[in-house]
């Protein structure tokens, strides 16, 4: 699944990180890499952006950006 | 002198740590070469003067804004700081440590402060300063720049540091072959001393091919070898960045994410952030900052201008005693209408520039700004902006010329320009003058309903025709999606005196000496188009018209100074601008006013007065009084909609120049917001005279 289907409050782990250019850089550079754990904290009044916490940070993320990070939600 | 730099990533306590250096007696200078302020300001460190530099938060070395770009150039560029202070965020310190990582590579004298210590003891994450100063081997003190805690340790650090000048030892980050044998070719190439320099240079330019303006030969070659690795399916950027973090989480442990556990920051955005209450609150937010804006502003307001007015009368005693003689009376009339009403033009603004960056720095230090961008994304994006155009957007309700300097925190120039381009349409405070005086002509009766609701009505005209332009701009002349919305929202803080203090000084004095030359050279210019060429009173009335106005009780003066004002160039300009403007329901009288906005748009008011002989204490009063019989509800309808949308101020157009760097920018928004406001004034005036017929 990706980021965005990620439900409010559940834990998951990032698998790919998509996109391109100095987005995906500054995504990783965030530390949204391969074996982060992220979890979804929240939306914007309008349903988007997202936020998550990432290595104790929230950060947002509009739902398609969301959708380039891929996910696996730990059983 | 020793010149000291702090470097750290956003909402890590900068500022403040900043501040609390220093004693706060900063002082902002823009970066050479940009316009990205730098702050300034010298402290005594173990009987040394050390220049301590703050430049904008950074995530990384390998910028995406050009506030980023600034903390870089001032890391690599030249002179070399002589230390540089790391300020490590203790709540968020993996990410932190990414950038330190960097840091540390170039070889530098550095000191680490671990800052928001008391915020990571709340959060259950306490840092480990010691462990810290164990594996990065250089100075590693833990503040709270708040409260205080820790920074006569910090100060002690960088005072033996700026002694002892050891070099950082670059961090052990472990590499794949292939990356590291890319990293090292791309190194011999960079023009630079020392290894770790060479190192730091050559991975910015594998990163981003960004060469921070130095000799590119290095960036060529690492732009092929990205190439290179990506067709052997090899990722550089993953490759790069994946390492520092895998020498990261050797450090410190990454926080276990328990979604059961909120933070206080958490509870409260399950508010802010609700639906249907962060809807309400950011009205109520919103609303509030606005009406401090106005109503809070309008005691100093008023206390600028009565101070203004009692220079004013001091200048005129003193030259009424010098005489009366044609050249006192000119020498009078240039000090106290061209150059105190000039500088009288500047300070009338300050009163709003400050309040307004005084609030937005509250509600930057609070945490509520980022939330506020995140609440407007999907909306502004609709219209091609991201939710970081906001706060500038906002701003324009105030004034353009710091809306436009705060467009400096986008990334994307194409962002930047459109949100500049289209900020000029906000109906700034210098309309509000022209607004009340037309409704006042309009609307005698004071209390009645139809004055605010007319004031309205401009205010949605101007948020309406900002966002369809913005729309329009960005769909066919900035064509792009808007940028991918990457905020942050720090934690709720309380908001600090000394960096609100700082926000207002810095912008306060951005606006003088961007603006305020401009207004008090045009102010003495339009004064002079007004005042010349003199004429003698007994041409401008002769004896026996004079001779029959005094019979008839009335007054002679008046009718020499609005005759005198007729046949100056202003007037003669006026006169000229008639056939332009007579369409739209303004005679030429309309038009000496229209010269004088250009100035600064309340100067219209000031012109008007003088074009009606209005003169004494109640000016606006009787002039609305004095324009009613003849202003019909289409004309004064088409005034203000000319007010709104016309590009009628000499400072934004400067101030935009100086951003986009040339006149082709402000010469297009000249040019189609006069367009824009003299077709939409036609229509309100005819429309109006029409429905009202």
């Amino acid at each position: 699944m990706t980021l965005d289907g990620l439900a409010k409050g559940i834990v998951g782990k990032v698998t790919v990180v998509g996109g391109t250019g100095s987005f995906r850089r500054r995504l990783m550079e965030l530390g949204l890499l391969p074996g982060t754990q992220v979890a979804r904290t929240g939306s914007a009044p309008l349903g988007d952006p997202l936020s998550f916490l990432v290595r104790g940070a929230v950060v947002c993320l509009r739902r398609d950006d969301a959708r380039l990070v891929e996910v696996v939600v730990a059983g | 002198m020793a010149r000291v730099l702090l470097l750290g990533t956003p909402n890590s306590g900068k500022s403040t740590l900043f501040n609390a250096l220093t004693g706060g007696a900063a002082r902002t200078a823009n970066f050479p070469g940009t316009t990205v302020d730098i702050e300034q300001a010298t402290a005594r460190i173990a009987d040394m003067e050390v220049t301590f530099l703050d430049v904008p938060g950074a995530f990384s070395l390998a910028p995406r804004s050009p506030e980023e770009q600034v903390a870089s150039k001032a890391l690599l560029g030249e002179p070399s700081p002589d230390v540089v202070v790391i300020v490590l965020d203790a709540p968020r310190l993996q990410r932190s440590l990414y950038l330190a990582s960097q840091i540390l590579d170039l070889g530098l004298p550095t000191v680490v402060a671990v800052n928001l210590m008391d915020e990571a003891k709340a959060v259950g994450r306490p840092a480990d300063v010691d462990g810290l100063k164990a594996a990065l081997g250089c100075p590693v003190v833990g503040t709270s720049a708040r409260s205080g805690e820790g920074v006569d340790a910090l100060r002690t650090a960088i005072g033996a540091q700026l002694m002892a000048r050891t070099p950082s030892r670059p961090v052990p980050w472990p590499l794949p072959p292939a990356a590291a044998q890319d990293l090292d070719e791309v190194a011999k190439l960079v023009p630079d001393e020392g290894a770790g320099r060479k190192r730091v240079w050559a991975q910015l330019a594998l990163l981003s091919g960004t060469d921070l303006g130095r000799p590119a030969a290095f960036v060529d070659d690492a732009v092929a070898r990205r190439t290179r690795a990506r067709q052997s399916g090899r990722d550089l950027d993953s490759e790069l960045i994946g390492a520092r973090y895998a020498w990261v989480e050797s450090l410190v442990p990454t926080p276990v994410v328990d979604p059961a556990k909120p933070s206080r920051s958490d509870v409260i955005d399950r508010v802010l952030l609700h639906p249907l209450w962060g809807g309400l609150s950011f009205v109520v937010v919103m609303s509030f900052v606005f009406w401090l804006l106005f109503a809070g502003a309008e005691p100093l307001v008023a206390l600028v201008e009565a101070g203004v007015g009692g220079v004013a009368s001091l200048a005129t005693a003193a030259f009424d005693e010098l005489g009366e003689g044609e050249g006192v009376l000119l020498a009078r009339n240039f000090v106290v209408d061209g150059l105190i009403a000039g500088v009288g033009g500047v300070v009338i603004f300050l009163p709003q520039v400050a309040l307004l960056f005084g609030l937005i720095a509250v509600l930057e230090d609070v945490g509520y700004l980022a939330r506020a961008a995140h609440w407007m994304d999907r909306i502004l994006r609709s219209a091609g902006l991201p939710g970081a155009a906001f706060v500038p957007l906002l701003s324009g309700f105030a004034c353009a010329v710091p809306a436009i300097l705060a467009t400096r925190t986008m990334p994307r120039f194409r962002d930047r320009l459109l949100t500049m381009l289209t900020i000029p349409l906000t109906s700034c405070s210098a309309r509000l003058p022209v607004y009340t005086l037309v409704i006042a002509a309009l609307v005698p009766a004071q209390n009645s309903w139809s004055r605010p609701l007319a004031l309205g009505a401009m205010y949605a005209l101007s948020t309406v025709v900002t966002l369809v332009a913005t729309v329009v701009l960005g769909r066919f002349v900035l064509r792009g999606q808007a940028s991918s919305e990457l905020i942050e929202l720090p934690p709720y803080r309380a908001p600090v005196a000394s960096h609100v203090a700082r926000a207002i000084v810095g912008r306060v004095s951005d606006f003088v000496n961007e603006a305020g030359r401009i207004i008090v050279v045009a102010s003495v210019v339009l004064w002079a188009l007004l005042a010349f060429p003199r004429q003698e009173a007994d041409v401008l009335v002769p004896p026996d018209e004079a001779a029959a106005l005094v019979a008839a009780g009335a007054d002679v003066e008046t009718l020499v100074a609005q005759r005198q004002l007729e046949q100056s160039y202003g007037g003669r300009l006026g006169k000229a601008l008639e056939p332009a403007i007579a369409p739209l329901g303004m005679d030429w009288q309309i038009g000496v006013g229209l010269v004088g906005a250009f100035a600064a748009r309340e100067v219209f008011v000031a012109t008007l007065a003088i074009v009606h002989g209005v003169s004494g204490d109640d000016v606006e009063g009787d002039l609305a009084a004095r324009l009613a019989p003849d202003l019909s509800v289409p004309a004064g309808a088409s005034i203000m909609v000319f007010f709104a949308l016309s590009m009628q101020c000499l400072s934004t157009l400067a101030v935009l120049r100086k951003e986009t760097g040339g006149w082709r920018w402000p010469a297009a928004v000249f040019a189609w917001m006069t367009v824009l406001a003299w077709c939409a004034s036609w229509v309100t005036f005819h429309g109006l005279g029409a429905l009202l017929a």
